[in-house]
């Protein structure tokens, strides 16, 4: 039984195997309408999330399964202090699979150490998110190609944005990756990601604050949001918010192949302006994670 | 300086110098009934001055706890007068419940029946990571 708690789980190779099933589901939807058919997915929302858990959903009902859950700690057990291990080893016996968001980092490897039926990490506090680092790769893929020889810039909130993370321990796996972090000091990729991830990748990385003297050799840009609920303190919070508002104007600079991407949702980070540029590709990434993650779920249910 | 040499017991040499108290804490050695002799700064062959304990009683000892203090301590135990094992401590690969997660935001914050599981990450620099949370591990103490 196989579990994704970090996008590290997969190999290269199991990644390309969802990507390429996450292409074939796209172009013939219809093909696998039944293939989860009479299985259950379990969506344990412990954090409020729409994109997230209405694409579980999503993919699951496409895949002809069933779902089942709850999208806030309020309206589980765990307000009347049940643990995680309790909740999931319960959930085991009424589903096939189960999605897990958490504001506690960890909270889904503790549910796959309880669980008899395989965990996904759908987002553990500032830690990993997976299947939106799967959702990201899938976009580039479609969008690039592939993965070698890419300059990456990352922008925003690097610190506690989960995304980032998953997204740069997946792509400095691949050939000559550059990743270019844009900012502010406080809002930095932590000290270990640089020390046991990017100094090992042989085209290295750069920090910067300004992301407009980057953005020329940008491939990519992956804007974030700063995030107020990972802040202790809402004075950091709000002298921090709006360190990075991307325009039109300065995309003036960009390569006319940049892929803009974005997690979502954003606040204002990008200006509703730059959805009409071809560059634009958030909202294609939101479609492709409910592809991917109907890739996913297969794998982890075996279904073939 | 003499101590005598102890009959059934447990030496713990080539501790760094200075650290001899705080293992004497760590491993709650005050609380024992027999003699404890603790020698800090003897002079050192290999090391230039290292500390000692001598504890007169065998007593059950976690290694991780000391490897993950200072890696470079010798464990002899001596019964009848003679050293009959003598152990050079290796880093542990996991430890459990001997660290404990600082991390506000991991799940073995809130939920605090769960094992305090760390890997090393970093044989090189002793590094050690909550897997959980996968925040790096602060020094031992006694009380973390």
């Amino acid at each position: 039984m196989r579990n994704l708690i970090s996008i590290t789980d997969l190999d290269v190779r199991e990644i390309e195997q969802l990507i390429y099933t996450a292409d074939d589901i796209m172009k013939n939807p219809a093909a696998y309408s039944e293939k989860c058919r009479g299985k259950k997915l379990a969506t344990l929302f412990f954090e409020p999330s729409t994109r997230t858990r209405l694409s579980f959903e999503a993919a699951m009902y496409e895949l002809g399964g069933h779902v089942l859950g709850f999208s806030e700690s309020n309206s589980s057990s765990a307000t009347k202090g049940e643990s995680v291990a309790d909740t999931v080893k319960v959930v085991s016996y009424y589903a096939d699979i189960i999605a897990m968001r958490h504001p506690k980092e960890g909270a889904p490897l503790v549910g796959a150490m309880n669980s008899t039926v395989p965990i996904i990490n759908a987002g553990d506090g500032g830690h990993n998110h997976p299947t939106q680092t799967l959702t990201d790769l899938f976009t580039i893929y479609r969008e690039k190609g592939g993965f070698d020889n890419l300059t990456v810039g990352l922008c925003g909130d690097l610190k506690f944005g989960r995304t980032v993370h998953s997204l740069i321990l997946a792509l400095a796996r691949y050939k000559n990756v550059k990743f270019v972090l844009i900012s502010p000091s406080e809002l930095k990729v932590p000290d270990y990601i640089k020390h046991e991830v990017l100094d090992k990748c042989e085209a290295g990385y750069v920090e910067t604050a300004d992301l407009m003297s980057v953005m020329p050799e940008l491939d990519i840009l992956y804007m974030t949001r700063v995030q107020r609920e990972r802040f202790f303190n809402e004075t950091d919070y709000v002298r921090l918010k709006d360190s990075y508002v991307l325009t039109l104007p300065k995309l003036d600079t960009a390569k006319k192949d940049l892929c803009v991407m974005h997690p979502l949702p954003r606040v204002n980070e990008i200006s509703v302006e730059v959805d009409k540029d071809p560059r634009a590709c958030y909202f294609k990434q939101a479609e492709n994670g409910k592809y991917i993650r109907m890739a996913l779920i297969m794998k982890l249910l075996e279904v073939k | 300086m003499v101590i005598n040499p102890i009959k059934d017991g447990i030496v713990l040499d080539h501790i760094k110098a200075g650290n001899a108290m705080e293992l004497y804490n760590i491993l709650n050695l005050g609380e024992l009934e027999c003699s404890v002799a603790i020698i800090k700064n003897a002079d050192s062959v290999k090391m230039g001055k290292k500390d000692v304990l001598k504890i007169d009683q065998i007593i059950d000892i976690d290694f991780n706890v000391l490897a993950i203090v200072d890696p470079g301590i010798t464990v002899n135990i001596i019964r009848d007068g003679k050293l009959i094992k003598r152990t050079h401590l290796e880093l542990p690969s996991v430890v459990k419940n001997v660290l404990k997660c600082q991390n506000p935001r991991c799940i073995t914050a809130t939920e605090q029946e769960l094992t305090h599981i760390f890997k090393l990450t970093d044989p090189e620099n002793r590094v050690y990571r909550c897997i959980y949370c996968e925040t790096k591990a602060k020094n031992y103490s006694g009380n973390n």
